[in-house]
Formats: C-alpha cells, structure tokens, sequence
C-alpha cells in the first residue's frame, strides 16, 4: 500500500566542504527571494577574491594577488586580468555613470580604472595614505569619492586626486577587524560632512553585523547623529562580505553561510519576504554515485574522493541501526593538475569510468576495481573539442559522456576500451545562458539540459537532435529527471514548484495539471533550501524521490494531494494510527527529516538509499577560531 | 574542645609477676586536687604531691601481709583507711609512721573496697554485696553481714557518689554473662538492681565509670567491641512498686570506636565531663591499629578531640581528678593534664572561632626537675613583673585596656565606661585576635545586665553581636534579654547572625514582636537593608496585580462554588481581598522577615508554635499570605539583593502554622476567607506545578530522542514511510 521500506546509508565523514567560505559578494540588481546559487565559477589556488563589483551586466573582482579579474559570465571563466600594482586589492567600487572604477590597495592608494568596451585601463593613482583601504564609496556626482583607512575616512577629489577632507571615526568604520563596511550614500544631503553615508553596516569577526543609521536622537531635531540600530549576529565566524539592499542585509561570512536578513521595517510582516534567509550550501551537487558498484565520488575544489559503501548483514527492524559488517572503504583520493579548481566531476554508473573538468581542462580516467585491486588510467587521447566543461555526466550504460561548454551546447562522446571518439555536438539554437543541470536519463533515450535562462530542452540520444523544449517557467530549475518507465520529465524549480511533462505528448501530465490546479501545500512553498536532486524508483514508477538541505520526499503519484489545511509532514502521526486508518490519512508527499544538512541521495539498485550528510558543526570545528575583540563597537 | 597537655611522670612502678595487670590499685585524691594516695598492688601506700611529683609519706604493711583495697582518705577526720588481706580494716593518720601500730578492726566477711568521696562518709562494701558505713561497721566489727548476691555472682566494680545529701554505693556484679548493676542508698538503705542489656556474643563491659550530675546518674561502660555506652539512672530510683524486681537499665550507645578483629582487652573509658570522655587503650582511628593511645572525644558530636600516644604497655587503667588524667603504663605512672571547654554546634562546625577558658589556659605545668627547681626564684619575679605591666597601662589613656581588664569594668564600670573600653578594645586590636575575648566579653555583660536592671550598654552588645563571633550557645541569654529591654534592633542582629537560636527562643521573639503595639513599633530603629527590602515590597502594592504565577485571584473566586457562602461572606471577602495592603506595620513586618530567615526544626518549633493565641496566628497568617502574593507577582523582583525570606520558607511557616492551629482556625469565622483564599491559592499552584511536570517528560523524550541521533560517522539504519 502507502508502505516504503527503505535500507538507508548515511555518510558524515569526508563529504565536501561546501566549497570555499564565500569571501566577497556583489548583487547585481534586486534580491529576488528565494534565491538559489544558479552557477558556479571556479576559483583558483592563492587567489583569494576580497570584493566583487558589478558594473552593468559586467563582473569584477579583485583580491590579494593584486588583480582586477573580469569574467565571462557565459563560459564562467575568467575573461582579462589586468595588476593594480598596489599589493593586495581590498576593495572595489564603480561610479554610478559606470565609467570609472576604484580599487583600494594594501599600499595606501586609490587607483581609477576607467571601464572601456571590452576591458579597463588604467586611469590615475590618488594620493597614498599610510596604510591600506579598506572601503570606497563613490559620491552619486562621482566627483568625489570616499575612502576608508585605518581609524579615518578621507574624501578625494576625483578630478585633481587630492584628499580634500578627513573625518576620524575612530572605532566606528576603520577599526582594524571590521572587515567590510558598506557605505550607502546619501543621495539627498548636501552637506559635506555627512555625504559619506545614510545607512551603513559593518561587519566583525564574531559573525555579527551592525547597523547604523545616521538619524536625530530625538524626533523633529536637526542634530543628526550615528546611531547603532540593529545588531544581528549571522555567523560563528568573520564576516567576509556584506550588502545593503533595499530590504535586507544580505552577509557572507567564513562559516560557508550567506544570510539574507530582511529588514523588518522595509518588508510586509509575516510574508515569505520577510523570513530570514540562510544559504548554506551550494545548490548542485558535489557527490556522484555509481548505483551498480556502490562508489561514491565526492568534489572537493582540490581533490576528488572515491569511496566504497560499507556492507551490513541481516535485517532489522525499522528505527534500528544494523551492524556494519564491512567498513566503508575511501578507494581513490586523487589531486587535480594544475591551478584552478574543479568545476564539475562525474562518475558513470557502472563505476568504470571518472572525469572531472577544471576551467582549463577536462580529464577522463578509467577505472578497474575488481576487490582489493584498483587501477587507473588516465586517458590520453581527448577529442580536443572537449577542452573545458560547465557540467558532465555519463549516459546510464556507461558508453557515452555528455559534457556541456559555451553556447549551452552539448558534446557528445562515445567510450570504449580502445578509444575515445567525439560523436556530436547538440546545439539547440545559439542561445546565451550558460547550462546548470545536465541529466540523462536511465533508459539511454534521452538526455536533458536546463540553464540559467530557464529554458529545458529535451535530446533524443537516437536520433541525436532536439526532441522538444519545455514551455518556459518563471523561476529557474533547481533539478530535473526522467523517468524511464514512463518517459515523463519531472522538473523542481526555486521556488519550490514541481513540474512534470510527458516527453511523449510533448505537454504537461494530467497529475501534474492537477498539482497546479489544487496547488502544493503552503508549508511545502514555504521551505526556503530548494530540491536538488530527483530521482526514481525503478520498482515503482509512480514513485519520486526529491530532497532539499533539511529533509528528502518520497512523492506517490497514487496517493491523493494533501489538502492546504491537512498535515504536511504527517509520517510521526502515521507511525501512531493503527494500520487499517493509516490509509484514509496519508497523503502523496511522503515527508522525512530524519537526515539533515543533505548533500546527497540516490536510491541504489537494490533498494538502498544511500544519504550523505555535511553537519554544519563539522565544517564549523575545522574554521580556525573567530578573534575576540571585545572593544569593538562597543 | 579538649586538649591533653604536656604530661610527667608521678612515679615509677615496679611491674607485678603476671604482666597483664598493673602493680598498682588504685589512685585516690588527697585533701586536696594536688595530693594523691597511691595503692600499689603489694604492701604499700604512697602520698604524693603531684605537681612536685615527690612522695611526701609512704606506709608499708607487713611481709606476709597483703593490701586488698586502695586506700582512701577521710576528709572528715583527714585520716587514712584501707584493707588488708580481706578482712582487716586499717586506719592511720599522716603522722602515723609505721603502719603496723596503728588501728587494725577485723570483720567476719570479705571486704571487696573501702570507698570514700569528699564531703561523704567512708563506706565499706562487702564481696557479697552487703554495704557498710564505716563507723557503723567499727562500731560492732564482729556483726553478721547479709549476702546480697548469689552465690556465683561477683563484684567487678565499684563506686561512691555523694548526691546532694545522698550517700549512694554503685556496684557492678557478673554472673554467667550477666551483667548487674547494684544501686545502694545509705541512710535509708534502699537496694535498686538493674540487669544490663546484653552485648553482642555476651560480652562483659571492660571498664565502668559513673558522674553525678543533675539529679541523674549517668554510668560509662566500655564493651571489648569498642562500643561505649551510656546509661542514665535516676537518684530517686525505678519508683517505690517495683521494689526488689531487677529491671532492664536503657542504654544508648555514644561511641562506637573501631577496633580491629581483635577485640580489645586493657581499656577503659572515663566521662571527664557531660561532652567528653577519655578513652585509654582503643586505636586511634588514624594512626593504625596501636592501642597506646589515650583520646578525648566529644561524645555530642562523635569527634575526636584530642589524642597522645603513651609509651609502654598499658594496663587499661584511668583516673582523673582535676583536670588530672592519672594513666599507668610502663614502668611509670604519669600524670596527663588536659582541659576541655564546652563546645557548641557552631563551634563544633568550625562556624565559631573558640575562646579558651582562662581556666583551660594554664595548666603550664612542669615538665622538668629542672624548672620546678628554679620555680621558687622565678615565679616572684614574674608576678612582680605583671603587676608593674599592669600599672604601667593603667597610667596610660583608656583605650588601651585589655581583655582581662575589660572584662574586670564591665562587672562593676557604669555604661559610658563600658562602652568606651569595649570600643578602645575593638579599636585597638584586629578584631580576628578579639575573637577568642568577645564570647566571655558577652556573657558577662549579659549576666551583669541581668543581675542589675538599671545597667544595660545596647550599643556594646550590638557591636559584639556584630563580630560574627558569637553564638546563641556562647550567651544563651542575650536574646532573652534584648526581649526584655525591648531593644528589637539587638533582637534583628541576633536572629541574622546566630546559627543556633533554639526554636523555643525564636517562638519567643515570634510572640513579642507580633503582640508588639503598632505605636511601639514604628519607634523601632532596624537595619536600613531589611527596612528597604519591605519598603519595595509594599510599595509595589498599589500598583496593578494581574495573572500571578499561574494564580489568578479573580477567576479563582468561582473556583470553589462547591463552597457554600453567604453574601457577607462575599463582601468579607471583597473587603479583605488578599494581598491588597500588608496586614502589619513596616517595623513589624521587618522584624517578621527575620523570624522567617531562622533556622528550625519543624518538630522542634510546633511545640512552641502552640503557645501562640490565635489573634496572632490570624495576623501572621496574613502576614504570610501577604507575602506570598507579592512573591508570586510577575515583576517582583526577586534578585534584589537583599536580604529576604525566600517563597520555600514562606510556605514553610505558613504549613507550620497551620498544622498547630488548624482546628482554631477552622472554628473561627475571620480566618474563613483567608483559609479559602490559601486554598484555592494552593490549588491553582498545584495544577502548575501537575502542567509543569507534564511538559517535564515532554522534555525529556525531546532530550531522550535528541541522544538517539547521536550515531557515529558512518551508519546503516533502517527507515519506515508510510
């Protein structure tokens, strides 16, 4: 009946880091909430990036090797690096004309870049201060431009490059383990003195961000002052990187967290708007398993793990933990060539094949495992075609390896023992969007692909051209599968609708009209991680496996909806009626929270779930301890 | 505390063929507590001055003859008396050279000892029981004696105590593993017999030793288990019915001193005074399984106050006579002063710095030959010397005065002076020094307060109290006397810094400061902390009582409709609606708070509780539950820092007060209202507390499964959906 027995693995040891702490942010427009991570471009070793700056459609960074970095935000790579000369860069800001840019040096001076078509040259050096700027602000005239130091802020002006003014803030601005203050200009104040800011938050290495507002202490005065206003504390550790939307604070900090705070006087109470926020991990996933063999590949930015799944005996009752027979065994630990991190890795179901891609290169490796003998072979001879990937992924029998690159296209190659041949290239029409999810399905037919501009499109492998494109939906994918059994393409989207469309009649399953027509359940929208992964049970079709961060679901398709005002996650009251009632109260989303902090989960061949969990206190204890300052902002 | 003293030899003692018994009898005071008789086993009698420890007189009787009893001295006719051989009396003066000249008086039957106490008459008590004056028994030696005791029983030992005009002979008897214990009262002759109570695996006492005080006897006995017991018997006797009928004698065991496997055979216990007993002969409880030791302990308080160990084997004889422990061992006898002062609970406790006794002090006795022989020369010159120290500060200001001198004012010097000298101490020294002075100091201020109604120094006794130095068991009628010259401030300190105000004294202050007139009572200067802490209190009262802990006293009203109430009932109740206003004054009400801080034994204090008249009951309960409102207001504010009675020792009293006096309650009709009000008060407290503890085990399965998750790094685990 409504029963689901399922023999689950969890595994807490050695599963990525979620990636590296966020150290700089940027918003480009508006916060639009939930917000889900959509790509991902891969850093490099000894590059730490220390801020961010958008300038239009354009990206730049800069960081602590001295380099203003643009990027290509199609290919996710690097575009042009151009060297500040100025040691470590702290900080950058861009006029509001976005004409010119400043970056703060280590060495004590502001340098102006002037942002031409397809690169920045250059411009001139302002006077040098004694020690490192930590913050820039930009008058909205752009003639004048605000700089924080150590304990001061000064006030240049952008025409002769002349500190013109000087205003100390002592403990308030430039206090040594501020790590980032976000000045927020004052677009009405004439005054001189209080150009530099209206609003402005600052970040420490507790993890607490504050608040100040330039106000009147009493109403109806003129007499405005710094005042604290808020205080919050969003991380264990240093804040690395701050942003003052309109209607939240939005801050990354050293503990992997970004931590979107809605101000409560900008927001409607009670709203989805007005929920706090926490972005834990990156939204994609960072394991890959092998269903056949057991292997589990986990992505670090330097080194790819590969690990055997340990074996128990016997059954047990539900609620019961077997005994583990075999141990899990780590197989591989393998280091990257090279600079630049890993972007995407793969691992096909059989177990014989590996390849991981790097912004530079994409290697592939074969694998033999027959017990306690493990050998592996790096393939020599790639198409040179397939120089660098955004996403890989294996076909089900292991023959093919899809990788996606520029102009959302798709490489197909074919794998053999001998060699290793480039099949096709499946290029939709020239569209922009780089491509996020890449799926194939189980039964070889089919393979799907999903990118940052929405759009879902169908491959028929046979015939290896377009089979369809999946009508256009307003949020963008968070993850997607077909089931091979009845060809029907399930897709999950931020903000936490589920899609599922027959590949056969090209149009949206009767179930699924019916999901939308009675709508999911309020408390199921309201979930703020969004799913990462759908998969299916291949002994029932009707069943569908989604998870998120906090819990995984199983979705019957025979079971009715659950009513709006019915219990969502119902399995405790479930577990208490008597076997004969359980079936008039239970419903098709089939709601687990036994396992938090997921990465990972795939339903093995033998009807084993196999759950990967990253607890947050693990990634907490190997950060180094926070500084404790009392003294600041005190 | 007790403490034994530096000790010395009295004299040598040749040791008898037999070893395990001393060649000496018995040691007997003198005229005086510095003369001695000492019996040895053999032939001869010795008089020794015991600080000199030199013999003054020896007497020998004849070869062939053999002394049975240890000689005793008459104070009356300052003559000697023992036996020889069984039969023959012996009587002699000082004078007297050789003993053989001197009054010999045969009897028929066998003497078992001459006893003789100071101030009583010598008295003779045969083997077999019979008891005789002396003088009687001389005046017709050849006189029949009676056999008391069966013909197996026999004596194991003997005493004599003088009891007020009471001459009593106290005699323990052995027949087959009984124990017996003979009460004999001269002039009339009355016999007591009691039975003693059987000692595990029928053990004999090894040691008896009896006192005399308060019209009871108490008897020592020390059992080869190291079991001390004590029993308490009455002068008067069981009560004339029972006549000749051997009754059980209660016993109570004081110490149970740990001895090895090995029982003990050579010991002896001996009561020094009503708190201490010196043992002889038992392992110090840290220093192995030696037995030559001699310890005091306290037998209140089951404490080890002193210990020495002795050199030489120890024969389990003792005897003491002022402050004297007398212990043969060895080759020796020696002389062991030691001095015990009575000890309270405090100071038991370590809660109260001790001060010693002048008496305790001195006993500087001489160790040495060597210093007793310069003692003639030195002793003048040192008095000479302290009076000169003494004229020296007297020529001096005031302020210098010392303990001794203070205390010497404060027994004749008006107030002012008193005062003055008091504060000129307190000024001049570390207080910590005083603390030894500051008990006596008390007491005899107290004594002399009581003994002369016009003199009374409340300052003086207020700075003393304030030392944290004295106890209630230290000067026992301060607070007594503070009632009595209605100085409620003195009165305040007491209550906060005693730690041992007996429940009958705080019951007392209790009935004065409640039937203390309101007018009297705001004269009353208190301390400003506990005045601010009620000034709090009750102005909060005006403000605005909402929900209170779960109470609310509004809706509480229709709680017990089961209650049957008239309408003046209703409008009673309006008018005394609870908590509104504190039922006493601010004064009273301080004072109060003070009583609900002292510490109490519930079965101790509900005696005394009953005393009270219920008008004051009615007040104090309202007292009670006025308090008891205002601690369970939400925004009381219980971390003020003063301090206060806390809600438990309200509630306390308040189930105190009303298990001594519920019935009057019951029947009278004020205290209707306020018995509801406690009832529904109660009750709604009891449903919180039912709620509280059903979320308990809420919580507790949420901390149980929270434990659960807890699995190692890697697990396989069996999930169920339904």
């Amino acid at each position: 009946v409504g029963e689901f027995q399922s023999h689950s693995v969890h595994e807490k040891k050695n599963a990525p880091s979620a990636e590296v702490a966020p150290c700089a942010c940027a918003l480009n427009s508006a916060v639009t909430i939930p917000a889900i991570l959509v790509q991902v471009i891969p850093g490099r070793d000894n590059a730490g990036i220390e801020a961010l700056c958008w300038v239009g459609q354009r990206l730049f960074s800069a960081g602590l090797r001295g380099e203003i970095t643009e990027y290509d935000l199609e290919n996710l790579q690097p575009k042009c690096s151009v060297d500040a000369y100025g040691g470590p860069i702290w900080t950058i800001s861009c006029n509001s004309m976005g004409t010119l840019l400043a970056v703060g040096c280590e060495d004590g001076t502001v340098k102006i870049f002037e942002i031409l078509e397809d690169r920045i040259q250059f411009q001139r050096s302002f006077d040098r201060q004694k020690c490192r700027i930590i913050s820039l602000s930009w008058h909205p005239s752009g003639k004048l431009l605000a700089a924080g130091v150590m304990d001061m802020i000064r006030i240049f002006d952008v025409e002769t490059g002349h500190s013109i003014h000087r205003m100390h803030v002592e403990r308030l601005v430039g206090a040594s383990k501020s790590r980032e203050v976000v000045v927020w200009n004052n677009l009405k104040s004439e005054q001189i003195k209080h150009r530099v800011s209206y609003g402005l938050i600052d970040g420490t290495s507790e993890g607490t961000v504050v608040q100040f507002q330039f106000l009147s202490r009493t109403v109806n005065q003129q007499d405005k002052d710094w005042v604290r206003t808020r205080t919050f504390k969003n991380h264990t550790h240093d804040v690395r990187a701050l942003v003052h939307t309109e209607i939240s604070v939005v801050s990354g900090g050293m503990d992997t967290q970004v931590v979107v705070r809605p101000l409560l006087d900008k927001v409607e109470k009670n709203t989805q708007e007005s929920a706090l926020r926490k972005i834990v991990f990156p939204h994609r996933s960072l394991v890959c398993c092998a269903k056949k063999l057991g292997l589990l590949l986990f992505q670090f930015s330097d080194h790819l793990e590969l690990w055997r799944l340990g074996e128990s005996e016997g059954q047990g009752r539900p609620g019961e933990s077997l005994l583990v027979k075999r141990k899990p065994e780590k197989l591989i630990h393998l280091k990257r060539k090279g600079e630049d991190h890993i972007r995407c890795s793969a691992l096909s179901p059989c177990g014989e094949w590996l390849a991981y891609s790097t912004v530079s290169s994409v290697r592939l490796y074969m694998l033999q495992i027959d017990n306690n003998n493990i050998r592996i072979t790096k393939v020599s001879k790639l198409p040179k075609i397939l120089n660098s990937a955004q996403q890989l992924c294996f076909s089900s029998d292991s023959t093919k390896l899809f990788a996606t690159c520029s102009q959302s296209s798709v490489i197909v190659v074919s794998l053999s023992q001998s060699e290793c041949k480039y099949v096709h290239t499946l290029n939709p029409q020239p569209g922009e969007h780089p491509v996020h999810l890449l799926h194939a399905s189980d039964d070889g037919n089919w393979l799907v692909t999903a990118n940052t501009g929405f759009e879902i499109h169908v491959y028929n492998l046979q015939k290896l051209k377009l089979h369809c494109t999946v009508p256009v939906y307003s949020s963008c994918p968070t993850a997607l599968a077909i089931n091979p059994t009845t060809r029907n393409l399930i897709t999950a989207h931020a903000d936490q609708q589920i899609f599922e469309f027959s590949l056969v009649q090209k149009e949206y399953t009767d179930w699924s009209r019916k999901l939308q027509k009675q709508g999911l359940h309020p408390l199921w929208l309201q979930r703020d991680t969004p799913i990462t992964h759908v998969t299916f049970n291949p002994k029932n079709s009707a069943h569908i496996l989604l998870h998120d961060v906090f819990m995984f679901c199983i979705v019957d398709k025979s079971l009715p909806l659950p009513e709006a005002r019915s219990q969502l996650s119902n399995q405790m009251t479930l577990r208490s009626l008597p076997e004969s009632e359980r079936m008039r109260h239970s419903h098709a989303f089939k709601i687990c929270k036994t396992f938090q902090y997921l990465l990972s989960l795939t339903l093995l061949d033998d009807q084993s779930l196999v759950v990967v969990e990253r607890p947050l206190t693990d990634i907490q204890s190997q950060l180094p301890a926070p500084v404790r300052q009392k003294k600041f902002a005190t | 505390m007790a403490a034994l003293y530096e000790g010395y030899t009295l004299c040598g003692i040749v040791p008898s063929q037999n070893l395990t018994n001393s060649s000496i009898q018995g040691v007997e005071e003198e005229r005086d507590s510095d003369h001695v008789i000492v019996t040895d086993a053999f032939r001869s009698v010795t008089l020794y001055k015991v600080s000199d420890q030199k013999p003054l007189g020896s007497w020998t009787v004849k070869q062939g003859n053999c002394l049975t009893c240890p000689a005793v001295y008459n104070t009356h006719t300052k003559e000697y008396v023992t036996v020889t051989d069984n039969k023959v009396i012996r009587i002699w003066k000082e004078d007297d050279v050789l003993l053989d000249k001197t009054f010999k008086a045969t009897v028929l039957s066998d003497i078992w000892r001459v006893h003789c106490v100071a101030g009583g008459d010598p008295v003779v008590l045969f083997q077999r029981g019979a008891v005789r004056l002396l003088d009687s028994l001389l005046s017709a030696p050849q006189q029949t004696v009676e056999e008391v005791l069966a013909p197996d029983e026999t004596i194991r030992w003997s005493t004599n105590i003088v009891a007020g005009t009471q001459q009593l002979v106290i005699f323990t008897t052995e027949m087959k593993g009984d124990n017996f214990l003979y009460l004999q009262k001269l002039k009339p002759n009355i016999l007591h017999k009691y039975r003693l109570e059987q000692e595990n695996s029928s053990l004999s006492p090894l040691s008896f030793s009896a006192s005399y005080r308060d019209k009871l006897i108490h008897l020592l006995y020390l059992y080869p288990n190291g079991h001390v017991y004590q029993s308490v018997i009455s002068v008067l006797g069981p009560g004339a019915e029972e006549g000749s009928q051997t009754l059980s004698l209660p016993r109570n065991l004081l110490l149970a001193l740990s001895v090895d496997e090995d029982q003990l055979n050579a010991a002896s216990a001996l009561l020094l005074d009503e708190a201490h007993v010196a043992v002889v002969g038992v392992p110090h409880p840290s220093a192995g399984t030696s037995k030559d030791f001699l310890c005091i302990w306290n037998i209140n308080f089951q404490t080890l106050q002193a210990g020495k160990e002795i050199a030489g084997k120890i024969f389990g004889q003792l005897w003491c006579y002022s402050n004297k422990l007398f212990i043969p061992h060895g080759k020796t006898l020696s002389v062991i002063p030691y001095g015990c002062t009575n000890s309270s609970l405090a100071s038991a406790l370590g809660k109260l710095k001790q001060y010693r006794n002048e008496e305790s002090k001195p006993l500087v006795s001489v160790p040495s030959w060597n210093s007793i022989l310069h003692e003639e020369k030195t002793q003048p010159s040192r008095a000479i010397e302290t009076r000169k120290l003494r004229s020296t500060h007297k020529s001096q200001s005031s302020p210098s005065l010392t303990v001794e001198q203070v205390l010497e004012l404060i027994k004749t010097a008006p107030v002012e002076e008193v005062q003055k000298g008091v504060e000129g101490l307190f000024s001049r020294t570390d207080i910590q020094d005083l603390n030894q002075s500051v008990g006596p100091l008390a007491s005899t201020l107290v004594s002399r307060s009581l003994a002369d109604t016009a003199f009374y120094s409340p300052i003086t006794l207020a700075q003393l109290v304030h030392t944290h130095s004295l106890c209630h068991s230290v000067c026992p009628d301060l607070v007594q006397l503070a009632l009595e010259k209605k100085d409620y401030f003195l009165c305040q300190l007491c209550l906060q810094f005693f730690p041992d105000i007996p429940e009958a004294v705080t019951c007392t202050c209790l009935k004065a400061f409640i039937s203390m007139p309101d007018s009297e009572a705001e004269k009353v200067n208190l301390e400003p902390d506990s005045l601010s802490f009620m000034e709090t209190l009750t102005s909060r009262e005006h403000c605005q009582v909402g929900l209170r802990n779960g109470f609310n006293s509004t809706s509480s009203l229709e709680d017990h409709s089961d209650v049957t109430m008239t309408k003046a009932d209703e409008e009673n109740r309006k008018s005394t609606a609870p908590g509104e206003s504190c039922p006493v004054g601010l004064q009273k009400a301080v004072l109060l708070n003070e009583i609900l801080q002292t510490a109490y034994t519930d079965d101790l204090l509900l005696p005394h509780l009953k005393d009270l008249s219920s008008q004051h009951v009615f007040l104090f309960l309202q007292y009670l539950h006025f308090l008891y409102l205002k601690y369970n207001e939400d925004a009381f504010p219980q971390s003020h820092g003063y301090r206060s009675p806390s809600v438990s020792q309200i509630m306390d009293w308040v189930c105190l007060l009303l298990d001594a006096h519920f019935t009057v309650l019951v029947m009278t009709p004020e205290a209707k209202v306020l018995l509801l009000n406690f009832h529904s008060f109660i009750k709604s407290q009891v449903r919180l507390f039912s709620e509280l503890g059903k979320v308990e085990g809420g919580l507790q399965a949420l901390q149980h499964m929270k434990r659960k998750q807890d699995i190692g790094q890697y697990s396989i685990e069996i999930i169920e959906l339904f």
